[in-house]
Formats: C-alpha cells, sequence, structure tokens
C-alpha cells in the first residue's frame, strides 16, 4: 500500500475506533445483554429451561420449518435466477421488483394476508375448514409464512453474481453435446456454488429468527405451534427471564454458526477463484 | 408479449424455469398480496381517504418513515465508515466484526427488542449513561430510531463492500500522482463510484425498517401521536375486529414499499451499469 | 408439479400426526395473566376426568392478548373452550361469526365468569409518593403505567375504573370524567401492547411510579419476580372484573368434544378448582372457598360493567375504545 492510497495513522486509528464504536452500540451490546442474561441464574438454570418439553418442541417446529422452506425457496431460487439471468425477455425489471416484494412487506401485514387468504372467515378457509384441512393456525400456515418472509433471498444472492457471468460456459457446453441438465449440473451449479450457500444460509437463518409474520398465522398453541421466536416471547411473558434468555442465546448460537458458515463459504469462494485463475 | 423470450436462445430451460417461478411467485405471493386490495377495493373513496389518512395514522405514518429515514441515514454514514474499515484497514479483531454484522439480520427480532430495551432504558447499561443528560432513549421517537438502526444495520456494509473491493487502487495513485490530496481523492474519485451503492444500501435499510414491528414494540413505548409505528396501529385496528381499517393501512404501506422497492431495482441496475 | 405433491404429502402428514395420538385433546385459547393458573387447573382436571371416565385428557393451551384471542377462534383457531378477560371478546364471536350462540353468557352460572379479579395499584416499597387513590395518580410528577387499552383487555378494565372514579366524586360528570382520564394518561409514559409488558415494564425497567393492574397480576408479580420492593395499593373504587368462559359449540360439536369441553368448565365452579383459583390470586366465586381466602383480598368498593356508568360491554367498547372514542379523543386534543 504506497502513502497516496491510504490515510494518516491518526485518520486509520480514528475511523477504525468509530466503526468499532458504532458497532460495539450496536451489535456487542444486545447480543451481550442476551448471554448475560441466559446465564445470570447459573449454567444449571440455563440447561434446565433449554430441555423443557414446550421449549424442545419448539425447537423441533422451527427445524421443520426450515427444513421445508429453505429447499423448496433454494429450487425456486434457481429456477427464477436461470430464467431471468440466461434469457432476454420484456418485463424482466417487473419480474425482479416482484419477486423482492416478500422483503419490504411487513411482518405483521406478511402474516395478515396469509390469515385473510386462508382464515375461517375467507371463501376458500371456509371450504378447506370444511375439508378438514388446517393451514392457518397449524404448521402448514407457519411453513408457508415462513417461506413468504425468505422468498427473496436466494434468488437475490445468485442473481446478480450469475448476470456477471454470461451465458458463454453453458452455450460452449450445449455445443459440444451435453445435455441440458449435465450442462446444469456440471457447468453452472459449480460456477454459482458458492453464491448459493450464502443465500441458503441467509435463508435459513431468517427462516428460523421469523417472528413477526409467524406469529400472526400460528395460533400460539403450546408445545405444537410455536416456534423458538415464539416460546421466547412466552416465556418473557411468564417473567421467566432467564430461560427466555437462553432460547434467544440458542438462536443467538444458531445466528452465529450461521455467520461462521458464511464466513467458511466466503473463504471457500476466494480459494476457490485463486485455484480457477492461476490453473 | 411479456416474460417471453426475445430471440431464440440456445440455452435450455426456459419454459421450465419461468413456468416455475411464475407458479411459485404467483401461489405464494401475488394471489395473497392480491387479497389485500381486492378486499380494500369495496370501500369508497372518501371511507379509504378517512381511514388511511386521519390525523392518528398520519402522526404514525411521520413517524414511521422520519424514524426509518434517520435509522437509515445513521446507517449510511456508520455503515459506510464500517465497510471502508473492514475492506481498507487491517486491525485485530477485523474478522470477528466482518462477520457479526450480519447479525441483527438472523437475530429474530422479539429478541432484538427485548435486549435494546434493557439496555436503553433508564437502568440499563446505556440508560444509566444518557439519563444523566437528560436522554430518554427508551420509550421515546429515539428509541424507535435505535432499533430501526439496529434491524437495517447490515443492508449499507453488505452492499458496499463488494464494491468498495472493486475499486481499482491504480485510479487512486494515478489520482494522487497528479496533485490531488488524499481528501480530494476520497470527494472526487472513491465517493462517486460508490454513490450507487451507498444509495441501494440506503434504501435497503429504510425498506426493512419501515415494516419492522417486532423489535420495536418492545422498546418505543406505544404512545399514540408520540411513538406509535404504522404496522402496530395495524394490529390495533386488528384487535378491535377492523379488518377494513387494517387492510385500508396495509394497502397504504404496500403502494409505499412497490414504489420504494422499485426505485432499488432501478438503483441496483444503475449501479450495476456504472460498475461495467 | 414437484411442490404441489410436496405440499399435499405434507398436509396429509399433519392431518394424519394427531390420529396416531390414543388420548383426547382439548384447547383453551385463553388470555394472558391466566397461564399458571390454568396450567394448574388442568393437571387437576385430567386427573379428575380420567378418575371419572378413565380417559386421557390432553389439555393444550395458547395465551395472547385477549381480542387477538378471540380474533384466531374466528379466523379458525380450533379451540373447543375459550377463557378470555372480556365478554365482548366471545359476544364478537357470536355476532361476527355464530360460532357460540347469543346466550353464551347464561349457560353458566355467575354469568359464566368462575373467577373474578379487581384493579389495583402496584407501588414501590413505602409507598414514596403517597399514592392512594385514583386522584393522586393524576398529581403532577406522578407517572403511571398502564398498557394500551387498544390492544390490551386488561387497560380497558384500567381506564374504566379511572372512568368510574372520576364520575362518582361530587359534581363528576362525563366532561369532568373525561378531564380527569386525559390528565392520567397524561402521566403514562409507555403504554405497552400487554399488561405483562407493563408489569415488565414496571418492575424489571424500574420506569412508573405506580403501575394499574389486575389484582391477580400484581399479586403473582410481587411473588414470582420475588421481590419486596412492591406494595399493593387498594384505591376506593374498583372495577369487578369478571373474565367469562365459554364452550365454542361449532368447534366443540365438530370436532365431538362437547361434553368433555362442557366438563371442563363446570368443573372450574367446583370446591378443588375454586381452591386453585384463589391459591393463583383470582377472587372465588365459592363463598366457603372465598372465606377461606378472605385475608388474601382486601375490601374494595366494586362496580361492574353493567354499572350506569358503563352500559354493558358493546356500550362501552362503542363509546370509549373504538376509533374516535372517548380514548382516542384524550389524545387527538
Amino acid at each position: 500500500m504506497t502513502k497516496s492510497t491510504t490515510e494518516p495513522i491518526w485518520i486509520r486509528c480514528a475511523l477504525i475506533g468509530t466503526a468499532i464504536f458504532f458497532l460495539a452500540l450496536f451489535l456487542f451490546m444486545p447480543m451481550a445483554a442476551v448471554f448475560i442474561g441466559a446465564l445470570k441464574k447459573g449454567l444449571v438454570v440455563f440447561l434446565q429451561s433449554l430441555i423443557e418439553p414446550d421449549t424442545l418442541a419448539s425447537v423441533r417446529l422451527t427445524l421443520l420449518v426450515a427444513a421445508i422452506t429453505v429447499p423448496l425457496n433454494t429450487v425456486f431460487g434457481v429456477a427464477a435466477a436461470w430464467a431471468i439471468t440466461k434469457f432476454n425477455f420484456r418485463g424482466k425489471h417487473v419480474l425482479l421488483t416482484l419477486i423482492d416484494i416478500p422483503f419490504t412487506v411487513s411482518p405483521v401485514i406478511s402474516g395478515m394476508i396469509f390469515v385473510l387468504l386462508f382464515g375461517a372467515q375467507s371463501a376458500l378457509g371456509a371450504w378447506l375448514i370444511a375439508c378438514d384441512i388446517k393451514i392457518i393456525f397449524a404448521v402448514p400456515g407457519i411453513v408457508i409464512a415462513t417461506m413468504f418472509v425468505t422468498f427473496p433471498f436466494v434468488a437475490r444472492e445468485l442473481i446478480p453474481l450469475m448476470q456477471s457471468q454470461g451465458i458463454e460456459e453453458e452455450e460452449a457446453s450445449l455445443t459440444l453435446g451435453a445435455g441440458a441438465w449435465q450442462t446444469f449440473f456440471r457447468v453452472t451449479l459449480p460456477n454459482i456454488k458458492w453464491s448459493l450457500l450464502y443465500g441458503v444460509v441467509l435463508t435459513n437463518a431468517r427462516a428460523m429468527g421469523e417472528f413477526g409474520a409467524v406469529s400472526v398465522v400460528s395460533g400460539h398453541i403450546r408445545g405444537a405451534t410455536n416456534t423458538m421466536p415464539l416460546q421466547v416471547e412466552i416465556l418473557y411473558n411468564e417473567y421467566n427471564f432467564a430461560a427466555a434468555f437462553a432460547v434467544s442465546s440458542i438462536l443467538t448460537m444458531l445466528a452465529l454458526v450461521t455467520l461462521a458458515a458464511k464466513r467458511f463459504i466466503e473463504w471457500k469462494s476466494v480459494v476457490n477463484c485463486h485455484s480457477r485463475s492461476s490453473s | 408479449m411479456i416474460f417471453v423470450p426475445k430471440q431464440k436462445s440456445i440455452l435450455p430451460g426456459f419454459g421450465l424455469s419461468m413456468g416455475f417461478t411464475l407458479a411459485y411467485l404467483g401461489l405464494l405471493v401475488l394471489i395473497p398480496l392480491s387479497m389485500l386490495f381486492l378486499r380494500s377495493a369495496s370501500l369508497s373513496w372518501s371511507d379509504f381517504w378517512a381511514t388511511a389518512f386521519s390525523s392518528r395514522t398520519l402522526a404514525a405514518y411521520k413517524l414511521s418513515f422520519g424514524a426509518s429515514l434517520l435509522g437509515a441515514s445513521i446507517n449510511a454514514v456508520f455503515g459506510f465508515l464500517v465497510a471502508w474499515v473492514l475492506v481498507r484497514y487491517e486491525f485485530p479483531g477485523k474478522r470477528m466484526m466482518d462477520a457479526l454484522v450480519d447479525m441483527p439480520f438472523a437475530l429474530p427480532t422479539a429478541v432484538a427488542g427485548i435486549a435494546l430495551t434493557a439496555i436503553y432504558s433508564q437502568n440499563g447499561w446505556m440508560g444509566k449513561l444518557l439519563a444523566p443528560f437528560g436522554i430518554q432513549a427508551a420509550f421515546s421517537p429515539l428509541g424507535v430510531v435505535i432499533a430501526l438502526t439496529f434491524v437495517g444495520l447490515p443492508f449499507v456494509v453488505r452492499t458496499l463492500e463488494p464494491v468498495l473491493q472493486e475499486i481499482d487502487k491504480e485510479v487512486e495513485e494515478v489520482a494522487a500522482s497528479l496533485g490531488a490530496n488524499r481528501l480530494q481523492t476520497f470527494l472526487k474519485v472513491i465517493f462517486p463510484a460508490l454513490g450507487p451503492a451507498l444509495l441501494t444500501g440506503f434504501s435497503l435499510a429504510f425498506a426493512r425498517a419501515l415494516g419492522e414491528y417486532g423489535s420495536v414494540v418492545f422498546i418505543s413505548g406505544n404512545m399514540p401521536f408520540k411513538t406509535e409505528i404504522v404496522p402496530l396501529l395495524i394490529m390495533t385496528k386488528l384487535e378491535q375486529y377492523d379488518y377494513t381499517g387494517a387492510r385500508v393501512i396495509a394497502v397504504v404501506m404496500l403502494v409505499a414499499s412497490f414504489s420504494l422497492l422499485l426505485v432499488i431495482n432501478l438503483l441496483q441496475a444503475w449501479t450495476r451499469r456504472g460498475q461495467s | 408439479m414437484l411442490p404441489k405433491k410436496i405440499a399435499i404429502l405434507l398436509f396429509s402428514l399433519v392431518l394424519a400426526a394427531p390420529a396416531f395420538a390414543k388420548e383426547v385433546t382439548l384447547l383453551n385459547a385463553s388470555y394472558d395473566p391466566t397461564r399458571e393458573f390454568y396450567e394448574e387447573y388442568n393437571r387437576a382436571f385430567a386427573k379428575h376426568w380420567k378418575d371419572q371416565t378413565g380417559e386421557t385428557v390432553v389439555i393444550q393451551q395458547s395465551h395472547g392478548g385477549s381480542g387477538k384471542q378471540a380474533r384466531a377462534v374466528l379466523d379458525g383457531l380450533e379451540a373447543d373452550v375459550v377463557t378470555l378477560a372480556l365478554a365482548y371478546d366471545i359476544d364478537s364471536l357470536h355476532k361476527r361469526g355464530g360460532l357460540v350462540p347469543g346466550n353464551w353468557q347464561r349457560r353458566l352460572p355467575n354469568n359464566s365468569a368462575p373467577y373474578t379479579s379487581a384493579i389495583v395499584f402496584l407501588v414501590r416499597k413505602g409507598n414514596p409518593k403517597n399514592i392512594k387513590d385514583w386522584s393522586d395518580l393524576t398529581r403532577d410528577g406522578i407517572s403511571v403505567i398502564t398498557p394500551n387499552p387498544k390492544t390490551s383487555g386488561g387497560a380497558r378494565w384500567n381506564f374504566l375504573a379511572a372512568w368510574a372514579y372520576a364520575l362518582k366524586q361530587q359534581g363528576g360528570n362525563e366532561e369532568t370524567a373525561k378531564e380527569f382520564v386525559k390528565k392520567l394518561y397524561k402521566n403514562a409514559p409507555v403504554l405497552d401492547t400487554g399488561a405483562r409488558g407493563s408489569t415488565t415494564t414496571f418492575v424489571e425497567r424500574g420506569i412508573g411510579d405506580v403501575l394499574i393492574s389486575w389484582e391477580n397480576e400484581a399479586f403473582l408479580a410481587i411473588h414470582k419476580l420475588g421481590k419486596s420492593d412492591f406494595e399493593i395499593i387498594v384505591p376506593s373504587i374498583s372495577v369487578l372484573a369478571e373474565p367469562p368462559v365459554s364452550i365454542v359449540d361449532s368447534v366443540a360439536k365438530k370436532r365431538g368434544t362437547e361434553p368433555l369441553a362442557s366438563a371442563y368448565l363446570k368443573y372450574l365452579y367446583s370446591d378443588e378448582a375454586q381452591e386453585i383459583i384463589a391459591k393463583h390470586y383470582f377472587r372465588p366465586r365459592n363463598e366457603q372457598v372465598a372465606a377461606k381466602y378472605a385475608d388474601q383480598f382486601p375490601q374494595l368498593h366494586l362496580i361492574t360493567i353493567d354499572d350506569d356508568a358503563f352500559g354493558g360491554w358493546q356500550h362501552a367498547q362503542a363509546k370509549f375504545f373504538a376509533d374516535q372514542g372517548i380514548f382516542d379523543q384524550i389524545y387527538s386534543s
């Protein structure tokens, strides 16, 4: 780094200091508050509150919801990115905007639209109830709301990358006689795998942590339709602060693991890039 | 025709991928959202207007938009700084800092709300420090801004980082060799290149903040006309079985989001064009 | 299409799951402050039911704001019984969905309210601000914690109690009452969305000089939060809160749980249940049990929602809490 392209040391230190101060204020402190709250009453209480049956049920439900949501949204994200980046068509901007909608819709509204659609007061809802199919206030409703909220993330990660990659490699593969699926799995997928993984990681993080939309469609039945974030709220409302923070800390840990996975993915992709460009 | 290729492509799978995309999008997003519009269409204009823009909802729009704008602005300034520091400098703990930036994205909003309230209420770590100056953070509009800054934090940093990484050092060297000082180089060369990405990050943070509910209701205090955000107003309407009222306000918020999104996407197109 | 198949598969899995369970289930949709009480009552009832019929019953609980819960039931939450904060919310089940008959409140004794509560004040130890009655809450420099009446059923009782107090003062009329509640809410720095939120704000965050609270919540806060830092103050006038219960007929009929659901609610009036009720600081209806726990509950001058000042829930809701109602007016002017 030459002198002309960097700042004097005191400016650098000041900038780093300010950045750390800002992050400390907005990131470290809330996180520390969660962990201190969780361990305030000791490790035993911490562990006890985690193996409580209702809490375990909420963990299971959260994992189930993520296990359904993430693959479906991943398939969608890849399909959408393929259609948008590999072809030219009218209405691309409209489609891009439509895909992004769930990102800006308030969680409260996202929950509400599914109540309006599947609730007993709509025609569809009345029919579903007549057929004894439960969607809202049951697991399918929670899954659908979560799918809605995490809808754009994979596509969002893939589209810029696939746009910059263009279509030459796929064209070459096809001209050389490879089949369509073969081309996708042998050429496209290896090119996008790290972005895809990052998208999956983000989708997963959001799917496990979603509160607002799920809260509207869950029905809050203990041990049955409470996800982990809802369980946190319940415990908190029971003045069981240590347990509430214990479950929170698990979610925070989950977030940290997710972030670590993301770091690993980024590191891998950099290594990958280097080995590709040097070979 | 819309959603049909302009020219024949050698690549396969357009029908399949586009069909799947549209079906999935339609089932999961468009049909449910259209319910909101269909059911509010039965209202007369004057009724719609009276519900959507009563003095109380206006106050809530003002707070929601104002606090989101402020939160996004804080994020634009400090997010820029954080991105700059993370990309350009080396210092201990940098990797951890970088990893933690995504935290607000992954943390459930209710947890964030509880944690922030605990810190900023008058007997919390920060609240105690601020109280002697007569600053009340929790249960005031400032609390709303704090929560919204928190949820929007990753977006500016994450949109700026890749662009900053791509800026060619040579351009800066050229500027410097032509006699520009560091500040001039920054203002005239680096900043313009980052402008579009910064705007995108800002709009994303703003859009995210606008709809936020979970973390804000804990810290805001929910006082009518003072610290009542729009999503809470929707909840309040629902609580009174006023489905129509809730839908009307939701429609206003949705239209705002749509417009915002369109702007974001145009900005992104602009950013990409600027890059290539 | 594949996702559709997956979806169908999923739905059938979810639907099939309850079929494996041998026990009968019953869902009770309740409001926030009854969590601890129903946890114990459900155990007692399950044992009682097993002794009587040999059947194992699993009672599921759902808690939330009273209005939110009623709305969920209207929208299809399959609750066999509702145990809510306000008769108004169960009335809504009748009016908006026909889920219960119009005479639901007359099907069980005491207006279908097996327990009652009253509104009291919780203040900090030693009562440093010397708060004795409602009039003290409107003094300058007093900070009052109460939830938002728009989102919390309990908060509506708080509001009405203050209103009743102002009306019953010398020369009290609607205008003075409005002025009174306006001053009172001016002293409220926070309006949490629920009663539990307000208690947390007062106790954990240390905000406010006085918390207006249901008696059972005030006792619970003192005992559960394990702090001897608070005192209960009994105002000269309070309202008698009568949280009602009802079978949700359409759901119970469909699920074939009518006898069970009806037994579940009737058992609330039994001696055993009334004891549990008193233990959880709700006021029991049973006179012997009430006498036994008389020391626990302070003597109060209580008025009910059917008092002339309010004229029943339907009327009170429209007058005070609807949009542009009196609660909105005190904030808008």
